[in-house]
This record gives C-alpha cells, sequence and structure tokens, in this order.
C-alpha cells in the first residue's frame, strides 16, 4: 500500500514539474510547480519526515503566490489564451535535461544504495529540534543571517533610488523593432537637461 | 526499491528543469526550471535520509538549508529581474546582449 502510494506520488510530482513548461499561461505554470511541490511534501511525509514536509508545503503555498504575483506582471500571455513557446536553444535543451535524467538514472540503478530506514517510533521531529539548537546551531544561525542578507539584497537591487540618484536614470530601453525607437517610457526626456531646443540651430 | 523510485523521480525532476532553465526565454519561467532542480535535490535527500541514514539527524538539517536556498533564490531572482527591468524595459534573456561573448 505504502510503496504504491509513494509510487504514484512521485509520478505526480514529475507529471506537475513537466506540466510548468507545457501549460499556456505562467499564472497555470506556477500553480504546477506549486503542486509539484506540494507532492513531494506529501513525499516527505510518508517518509516519516512530518516537519520537513509540511514545512515544505506551507513555504511553497506561499512562495508559488508571490511567483504568480511576478508571473502576472511579466506575462507575455494573459489568460493563457494563445499558445505560448517561447524558448531559445531548444534542441540542446531537451539535450541536456535527458542527458541529466539519463546519467542521475545510471548512477541511482547501477549503484549499491545502502539501506537503513527509519527505525519505527523514532522522534525525528524531536531529533531535529535538538539538532538545530544544539550541535548544528551555528549553520542553523548561518541560514538566519542569509536570509537577512537577502533581504538587504533585494530591497537594494529593487528600489527605484540609487546610491547616486535614480537607478533607471539614463537607461534607454530595446526598441520595438531591432535598432528602431525605444519602447515604453522615456527616461531620457524627462531630465530637461539633455532637451533640444527648436532655435540652437 | 523504494529509495530506487524516490531517486529517480528525483533524477527526472532535476532533469526537466535542466531543460527549464537553459530553454525558457522569460526571466521567470527560467526561475521555474531552477526552483524545479532544487524540489529535485530536496526530494533526493529526503529518500536519502528517510531510507538509508536510519534517521540521522543531520539529514533534516540538510533538506532545511536547501529550503532556504530556495527562498534566497527566489528573492534575489526576483529583485534582479525588476531591477534588469527598471534598466533596459527587458524581461526576456535576449535583450540583454551586453555580457554576450
Amino acid at each position: 500500500m505504502k510503496p504504491l502510494f509513494l509510487i504514484v506520488l512521485v509520478l505526480f510530482a514529475v507529471w506537475s514539474g513537466w506540466r510548468v513548461f507545457r501549460v499556456d499561461s505562467m499564472v497555470r505554470a506556477s500553480f504546477s510547480l506549486l503542486l509539484s511541490f506540494i507532492a513531494v511534501g506529501v513525499i516527505a511525509v510518508i517518509l516519516s519526515a512530518p516537519y520537513i514536509g509540511i514545512a515544505t508545503i506551507f513555504m511553497m503555498a506561499v512562495e508559488m503566490m508571490v511567483m504568480a504575483i511576478f508571473m502576472v506582471m511579466f506575462m507575455m500571455n494573459p489568460a493563457g489564451l494563445n499558445p505560448m513557446m517561447m524558448v531559445h536553444q531548444h534542441r540542446f535543451a531537451i539535450g541536456a535535461g535527458l542527458l541529466g535524467f539519463a546519467g542521475l538514472a545510471a548512477a541511482v540503478l547501477t549503484s549499491d544504495l545502502p539501506l537503513a530506514p527509519v527505525p519505527p517510533g523514532k522522534a525525528v521531529v524531536a531529533d531535529l529540534g535538538h539538532e538545530l539548537l544544539g550541535r548544528s546551531m551555528l549553520i542553523f544561525e548561518t541560514a538566519g543571517v542569509t536570509l537577512l542578507a537577502t533581504m538587504v539584497g533585494a530591497v537594494i537591487l529593487s528600489a527605484r533610488s540609487g546610491r547616486f540618484g535614480a537607478a533607471d536614470e539614463g537607461s534607454r530601453p530595446p526598441g520595438l523593432a531591432p535598432g528602431g525607437e525605444p519602447a515604453g517610457r522615456r527616461p531620457d526626456e524627462s531630465g530637461g537637461h539633455t532637451h533640444h531646443h527648436g532655435g540652437h540651430e | 526499491m523504494m529509495l530506487s523510485i524516490v531517486l529517480l523521480g528525483a533524477a527526472a525532476l532535476i532533469g526537466i528543469g535542466l531543460y527549464g532553465a537553459l530553454s525558457q526565454q522569460s526571466f521567470v519561467m527560467l526561475m521555474m526550471g531552477l526552483e524545479l532542480m532544487l524540489n529535485g535535490a530536496l526530494l533526493a535527500i529526503i529518500g536519502f535520509w528517510s531510507l538509508s541514514l536510519a534517521g540521522m539527524p543531520e539529514g533534516q538539517l540538510l533538506a532545511i538549508i536547501v529550503m532556504a536556498v530556495m527562498a534566497v533564490e527566489m528573492a534575489i531572482g526576483f529583485a534582479m529581474v525588476v531591477a534588469v527591468y527598471r534598466k533596459r524595459q527587458a524581461d526576456v534573456t535576449e535583450s540583454i546582449r551586453t555580457l554576450k561573448g
């Protein structure tokens, strides 16, 4: 019963991962990825790692909601009404993906995997807590500091005002056609000092 | 047997993620590929911890570190996407050819 359920969940995780790059709407893609993460979380719960599994599900649910908002912001194809296939170096990418899978699968199938399952009744969550706040506390704290640095970095990267003035000052958007007029807003014209007046020539 | 199934699934997720990260033009879809690869790594870690480490707590710690890496990748990645869009009005990789070799 348990192996069968596990096989179904693994297949579902892989299938929904595959759907991420097959669906036409980017929002649907991010929810496909969320399904894949949830399947992995349930697998973790089945494989006696309840804390990791539940934490994965909660964290990924929030993360994919944020992702969906970004998807809407940068969406090429609203609502998935048109077929979407935005790829480059497609054959190379398929080859690399297949090669990666084949290599890892060969490593799995040919190596002698050690078998030592978690003993039933072992207090795994308590073990994890003692590990996090005991011997591995430095690693745990390092992860915390890394997340703090990430927050600072994300704010600095995405803020409009940089250290030397506005971050987008002097930027010139690419043209709609190669070498054509810049698309969207024109930050160059808002400054005033680069403005060319009619009678100066 | 069960460990092989889990690891093969993880290998498939990593392969699909690699395909996505290499083939997608849109920055956000490219990051979905990276996330999918990390998902496969997480699955492999959970499988190894549960079925061949006899419940050693360091395995769970590694899974938590991978989850922190996912959060960092998402946050910094999206911040860079916003910064690039603000500077170049670009949201596909083809629009940034300045660093192309």
